[in-house]
């Protein structure tokens, strides 16, 4: 595929994507219709977030050959740094107003001591960690969201592409990795309230705005996400990096003897994908409300790869709507929504045989549609791509 | 005639009671006491019977004569022959009642006389009264039962016992002592209890220390963890010192003199500043509105005024340093069987990864295919093992029956699995992983479609429940060294089937070049099928061991599958010596981590996983790397 296709396809993209936000929000109860329920708004949302998360997925493995079972922690701890500043603010904002209401007013120590008890009385605590340090400043927080999950996959890509850990060793490894961080979460001592996580995260603090709006600002903010990070992933596929990134992905020994510093392009694209992730994940669970660490457990790294997969790896349209197919459509089985089949003597329950679906046609895409849905694409236009 | 006749004669026994006959009657806790101990120690041989019959308010007292009888039904007899001697006629006698009071401690003196009973278990229960409720008369029967004493084990538990009675209550320090020191190479945790209330310490305060003190230490406040504040709480609570106002009384008073929104001339919009209200207390104190606040230079002088030092409860320096010297020799003891508890927990947990890990180092190690569904294998076990049970109740057929069963179930499936998905993706090693992760999904909610979300139980037999018990420290449970004598055996087999089988050789040959094999007249087909149905067989009998002492889950199968993962790549892939190693590596790593946590066992897993990752860094082909052309890559 050569660059100019990158950009019609981004372009496409862009168009699809800006005329889908205006039609959602025209109807919208944030705008005043009644035709898309609020709670729908944010699932819209949440699977804008999830999309980008599934570029991020393409980039790393689609396109440099890397099955990283471990981006959806980065995603989660993305969600964790913008979670304890909506936490501890909003916190710091009830707490305040109820010792407003006593005669004398309370000290900036009571103030903390109150947000303590309530954030970590779950745990049995009530001082704050040192991790909670910046939990007061939004621009820091902010930059957290980037810097810890990009420190992190710094240190783990090192290590691991140092050693040419390669192949399934390392997807292993990366799924080691997610759930050892997801364990670390699960302890009370963590310092992010153990098993309960984060919650109450859908309320913005300090403005007074109903769901409806706050839901709406969230999913423009997705939607710009997801546009950006479309058209970043776009620019640098279609570039010099973007070749090297296939280069490796088809014959990394051969790259490596061609001159190029294979574990400087890996450890860039590593850290690239988790920052992305990150952001998405920061996006994700103010929409969500709630972040715990089941959240970053090492299956949800692997239905990153199912949508990747189902949706076409090596094409970054192609992983978009595989997220945004596949997770529509869990939501939609697993919600009960579904009309069951009757077979007379049985009766098929989509909550119960979703899972086993969706197991089931996995399989069948890896096996006879490698491409996924993305193929499609390719018999309608009859031109392969070349990448 | 002549039965009563021998009742009108004076026994000895009669007499002891007659000494005492109006205590006896009156029956009160209080004053009881002497008639007691005068019969427990009159060395009768009929004592102990009558404190039975007393116990049992059978005995009844005669005014007549002034006599006691044992009374049943209709008939009077003697206390110390047991003969009959009359027909009951109510208005005679008059029983004795001893309510429950009198009643223990007639109990308490019956001890010393069944520590001595001919019963066994007589002697055992008295023993079990005594550990439970020891006291200090019991300490010269106990040593005169010793003497008496046939059976070995209860010599046994009777000398510590005597021990630890002598430990608590001898009557000389160097009693005490010798005792102390006798049991100072002894594990029991009686023993441990009984020396720790020696060494119970207190804090003390006073002008000086008093003579002949036991001394722990003197502390100085604001040091050695004393901080000022516990020394200052310690005068308070001897109302040496006025206490400190807590912030919250503080408030409370600062809320309670609010007059015109100031609070002793501090606007009360300034109060968020704690300096502010102490300003504002200082004037509520000094106008006498509030109780008085301590200054930091007040509190420093009280308490410097006094010494502070901690003493332990128990008088004698020597006993303390005798127990504390015999506590320490225990300590080392204890440790070091710890350890090899220790070590024995980490063996039996390395043999389950090992079990869990086996099948894998065949399809995973050996033939190079990552099959994710393998903790599903594993599942699909135990939940065989399960579903037999239902059938045969009988726990030991069952489970015999359930190993060869699930194997077949696995095996099949593993076959099915081989035949329809794996041997179209050889060469895609990154989709084998995703294909078999879809089965995995699809085979664990089929699983909870059938079986449900609740744990089913798989029950083990008799004989292997229970568990083998070396010391009050070490003791290992019978199923656990089942699971290990099983992974030895699996391992052995393994070892067989690949180095010495037609199977295993043609394994290897197919791994190592599939198309010289092919050309050497070996069907690689066939033998990677069987290869893989092998390593998933396996998965479904280490299912049953597994689920006999885990609950049987449709999710347990992930409890497993990192962890197996994790020894066949630390031990290196291509072969079980490999697995073997890896599964102990972990096994060991997990237990050794948990040991310096004791109570975490996820930051134990948590930082195992990191040891793995970077050990990985130092052997990336594991503890065991294939070299040469087998290695492959």
């Amino acid at each position: 595929m050569t660059a100019s296709h990158y950009r019609r396809n981004a372009l496409i993209f862009v168009l699809i994507l800006s005329l889908f936000t205006v039609l959602v929000s025209a109807l919208s109860a944030g705008a005043g219709s009644d035709v898309i329920a609020t709670s729908f708004i944010k699932t819209l949302g949440k699977t804008l977030c999830l999309a980008l998360v599934a570029i991020a997925m393409d980039l790393i493995w689609g396109y440099a050959g890397i099955l990283s079972l471990g981006h959806f922690a980065f995603f989660a701890l993305g969600g964790y740094m913008i979670g304890m500043w909506l936490m501890y603010e909003r916190t710091k904002d009830i707490v305040t107003q109820s010792l407003n209401q006593a005669t004398i007013p309370p000290t900036d120590q009571e103030i903390i001591d109150g947000i303590g008890t309530q954030i970590f009385g779950v745990v049995g605590s009530n001082e704050f960690p040192v991790i909670w340090m910046f939990a007061d400043s939004l621009i820091a927080q902010a930059l957290l969201v980037i810097l810890v999950p990009a420190l992190l996959a710094y240190l783990f890509g090192w290590f691991a592409f140092r050693s040419r850990v390669t192949g399934v060793y390392l997807s292993i490894l990366t799924q080691a990795f997610t759930l050892a961080l997801s364990l670390y979460l699960f302890q009370n001592e963590s310092g992010l309230r153990g098993n309960n996580g984060l919650s109450g995260l859908q309320n913005l603090p300090y403005v007074d705005a109903n769901q409806d709006l706050v839901s709406l600002w969230f999913f423009w903010a997705s939607a710009v996400a997801l546009g950006l990070g479309y058209l970043g992933a776009s620019y640098v596929v279609s570039g010099k990096f973007g070749s090297v990134m296939r280069a490796i992905r088809d014959n990394e020994a051969r790259v490596r003897f061609l001159g190029y510093k294979v574990e400087t392009y890996k450890l860039a694209v590593f850290v690239g994908t988790a920052i992305i992730a990150a952001i998405a994940g920061a996006l994700y669970y103010p929409q969500a409300g709630i972040v715990n660490p089941a959240e970053m457990a090492p299956i949800a790294s692997i239905y990153l790869a199912v949508w990747v997969a189902i949706g076409g790896r090596g094409r970054l349209y192609g992983s978009v709507i595989g997220a945004i197919i596949v997770s529509l459509l869990s939501t939609w089985f697993t919600g009960g929504q579904a009309p069951d089949l009757s077979f007379g003597v049985f009766t098929l329950k989509w909550v119960d045989w979703w899972q086993v679906l969706l197991g089931v046609s996995f399989v069948l895409v890896t096996l006879y549609a490698p491409k996924g849905i993305g193929g499609l694409f390719d018999l309608l236009s009859r031109r392969g791509p070349s990448s | 005639m002549m039965c009563s006749g021998e009742g009108l004669l004076a026994s000895p026994i009669n007499e002891v009671l007659g000494a005492h006959r109006d205590t006896i009657l009156k029956s009160s806790r209080k004053s009881i006491g002497p008639a007691i101990t005068a019969l427990a120690e009159s060395g009768l041989r009929s004592a102990e019977v009558t404190l039975e019959i007393w116990r049992d308010k059978d005995m009844w007292y005669r005014a007549s004569d002034d006599k006691f009888y044992r009374v049943e039904g209709d008939d009077v007899f003697d206390l110390a022959s047991g003969q009959r001697i009359a027909t009951f006629v109510k208005d005679e006698y008059k029983q004795i009642k001893p309510n429950s009071g009198v009643r223990a401690i007639i109990s308490s003196a019956l001890v010393g006389f069944h520590l001595n009973s001919t019963d066994r278990d007589k002697r055992l229960a008295a023993i079990k009264s005594i550990q439970r409720n020891p006291k200090p008369e019991y300490l010269l029967t106990l040593k005169a039962s010793i003497a008496e004493e046939s059976d070995a084990y209860l010599l046994d538990i009777k000398s510590q016992l005597l021990q630890i009675l002598t430990i608590q209550y001898g009557t000389t320090p160097q009693n005490r002592i010798a005792a102390i020191e006798a049991v100072s190479r002894s594990l029991s945790l009686d023993i441990r209890a009984a020396l720790n209330p020696i060494l119970a310490t207190e804090l003390r305060l006073g002008d000086a220390i008093p003579e002949g003190a036991n001394l722990v230490r003197i502390l100085t406040p604001g040091t050695d963890g004393f901080p000022v504040k516990t020394a200052y709480d310690m005068l308070v609570k001897q109302k040496l010192a006025t206490p400190i106002p807590t912030k919250a009384e503080v408030l409370t008073a600062l809320e309670d003199n609010i007059d015109a929104a100031r609070v002793g001339d501090v606007p009360v919009a300034q109060l968020f500043d704690p300096e502010k209200r102490l300003e504002a207390y200082e004037v509520l104190q000094k106008q006498g509105l509030a109780p008085k606040r301590p200054s930091e230079a007040e509190v420093l002088s009280a308490v410097n005024s006094y010494i502070f030092y901690e003493q332990y409860l128990e008088e004698n320096a020597a006993v303390t340093e005798a127990a504390k010297k015999a506590l320490r020799s225990i300590e080392t003891k204890v440790n070091l069987f710890r350890t090899v508890d220790l070590g024995l927990d980490a063996l039996s947990l390395a043999s389950i990864y090992f079990l869990a890990a086996i099948g894998l180092a065949i399809t995973f190690g050996v033939m190079g295919v990552i099959n994710m569904a393998h903790g599903e294998f594993i599942m699909m076990g135990a939940y065989t093992g399960y579903v037999i049970q239902q059938i045969i109740p009988d726990h030991t057929i069952s489970i015999i029956v359930a190993v060869p069963v699930a194997f077949v179930v696995t095996f099949g499936a593993g076959v099915a699995m081989e035949r329809l998905v794996i041997r179209w993706l050889y060469n895609r090693p990154l989709e084998t992983l995703l294909a078999t992760f879809g089965i995995s999904i699809a085979l664990q909610q089929i699983a909870k479609n059938i079986f449900g979300t609740q744990a089913r139980p798989l029950t083990s037999p008799e004989w292997l429940g229970g568990s083998w018990v070396i010391n009050d420290v070490v003791s290992i449970s019978y199923i656990r060294i089942a699971i290990f004598a099983m992974a030895l055996l699996f391992f052995a087999v393994f070892l067989f089937i690949i180095k010495r089988s037609r199977l295993g050789l043609e394994t290897r040959a197919v791994t190592q070049n599939p198309a010289m094999a092919s050309a050497m007249g070996i069907n690689p087909d066939r033998v990677n099928m069987l290869t893989f149905g092998l390593g998933s067989g396996v998965a479904g009998i280490a299912g049953v061991a597994i689920g006999l002492f885990a609950k049987v889950t449709s999710e347990m199968g992930n409890d497993y599958i990192v962890q197996s993962f994790m020894s066949v790549v630390v031990g290196g892939v291509g072969n079980i010596w490999g697995a073997l190693a890896g599964a102990t590596l972990v096994g060991f790593m997990q237990k050794g981590i948990e040991w310096f946590n004791p109570s975490n066992t996820l930051a134990a897993q948590t930082y195992m996983i990191l040891f793995v990752i970077i050990f990985i860094q130092f052997r990336p082909r594991g503890i065991i790397a294939l070299k040469g052309r087998a290695a492959g890559d």
